[in-house]
């Protein structure tokens, strides 16, 4: 089985993980109506694996992690990173009114990450609800730039409604290649809407690609992850060839407030990704 | 050039019957193509057909007033449209429409049931299947009234 790979957790140029850098907003861009990206700029070069996360904090208000869902140099040659953030509470309410221009607090990156390299010549299917697609974008990015190394790449993403669907712009734009295959279903849909209506399941079940080689990330609700897994598993996905991204109310980011933790894991420390024989058997029970 | 029974022997659903059922099934079965926004059926009105998809979309829909129509699930290649025609009072009770050029067979109701009645080992086979297919529904339909994008991080 390969273990989702866990970089240092230290700060990225940073001498604790507990110091935040400063952070510039450089960009806004609305993805629907509660979830936005920011661009946030970086002195200097800002490693991080792809399904690793950072933990932004507004001034005043609060510190909250935030998946990583892209990067790139900017012409000063800082980082700016992406930040994809759904619009649940105080804190995130306030990162959602920032401005251009405007500053916060950055540390990390934090976490395990998608294991990718050793899935070479495998048949790759990344599986996102809501938003958890934006975990996964850095993975797809990077699986897209070393396209030759994989067998069938599939994206198969579930949304509540065509208005709720993130990174519109992109899945656009990857549709139109020839070497990959995205699918796209929505909850409920009215007039206008010429995809899929039903669950992500739906997709997973009927996806051409070969269980037996294929490795599985998936991100979204954790029921919605249950059932994607009952249906790979009944597809003959072998289970450690899924690596699932989970999400809890993490406060250090690692390892050491006990906030996240789940059964004998940290998910900020040993997770956010984990092989799924390493959590399965924590899934379903109520009190984790 | 193949044959309809041909066609619907290597289609998913069909895929194990003996051969004289898949004779009888044919028998039954025309080919059909629907133009984008063309019903293939309307509530209310006597299902007398099933589909079987081949190629296209097909948005299973209810009017609600003053919504309008809402887009209750889509079927795609490969997928069984429509069983109210096995089950009285045979109506339908939604509306299909294509959503794209639309091919599928189109199966007569009245011509598999008195198939059925009187070859009870086909009619088994054909429930059994049916039961499946509504059965991977009425799952999809469980999940999809959990609302499963509406919960995740009730803090932060």
């Amino acid at each position: 089985m390969a273990p989702a790979q866990r970089p240092d957790n230290t700060l990225s140029g940073g001498p604790s993980p507990w110091l935040p850098q400063k952070g510039t907003v450089v960009s806004r861009q609305r993805q629907t109506h509660d979830v936005i990206t920011l661009g946030l700029e970086v002195p200097g070069t800002f490693s991080y694996h792809p399904g690793q996360f950072n933990m932004l904090y507004v001034h005043g208000v609060g510190e909250v992690p935030i998946s990583i869902s892209g990067h790139r140099t900017a012409e000063n040659g800082h980082t700016v990173v992406f930040h994809t953030i759904k619009v649940v509470g105080n804190v995130t309410q306030a990162l959602a009114r920032l401005k251009k221009g405007e500053s916060l607090g950055i540390r990390g990156p934090y976490g395990s990450a998608w294991p990718i390299e050793t899935f070479a010549g495998n048949d790759l299917v990344l599986i996102a609800g809501g938003i958890g697609l934006a975990p996964l974008r850095p993975l797809f990015l990077h699986v897209l730039e070393h396209r030759e190394a994989f067998g069938n790449v599939f994206l198969l993403y579930g949304a509540r409604t065509p208005a709720d669907i993130v990174f519109r712009r992109d899945l656009e734009q990857w549709r139109k290649r020839f070497d990959i295959n995205i699918e796209v279903t929505v909850d409920h849909a009215w007039a206008g809407w010429y995809g899929n209506v039903g669950v992500v399941t739906k997709l997973v079940a009927r996806a051409p690609f070969d269980p037996v080689h294929a490795v599985c990330y998936i991100c979204g609700p954790e029921i919605m992850m249950w059932f994607t897994v009952q249906t790979l598993r009944e597809r003959g996905v072998p289970d450690t060839n899924v690596f699932l991204s989970m999400e809890r109310n993490m406060k250090c980011a690692i390892g050491f407030c006990g906030h996240c933790q789940y059964g004998p894991e940290f998910i900020c420390k040993d997770g956010p990704v984990f092989p799924l024989p390493k959590i399965w058997k924590y899934l379903r029970i109520r009190e984790l | 050039m193949q044959s309809l029974k041909e066609v619907i022997q290597k289609t998913e659903f069909f895929q194990g019957l003996e051969d004289r059922h898949l004779d009888l099934i044919a028998g039954c079965a025309r080919l059909v193509v629907f133009q984008p926004g063309e019903y293939l059926f309307k509530e209310g009105r006597e299902a007398q057909h099933f589909f079987l998809i081949r190629h296209g979309r097909v948005s299973i829909e209810l009017h609600i007033p003053p919504r309008g129509q809402v887009m209750i699930q889509t079927v795609g290649p490969g997928e069984i449209l429509g069983w109210s025609w096995l089950v009285p009072p045979h109506r339908w009770r939604f509306d299909a429409k294509a959503l794209t050029v639309v091919r599928a067979i189109r199966f007569d109701g009245q011509c598999i049931r008195t198939k059925c009645e009187s070859d009870h080992t086909l009619g088994y086979e054909l429930m059994k299947r049916f039961t499946a297919v509504m059965a991977e529904r009425l799952q999809a339909t469980r999940i999809q009234l959990l609302d499963i994008y509406g919960t995740g991080s009730k803090t932060g």
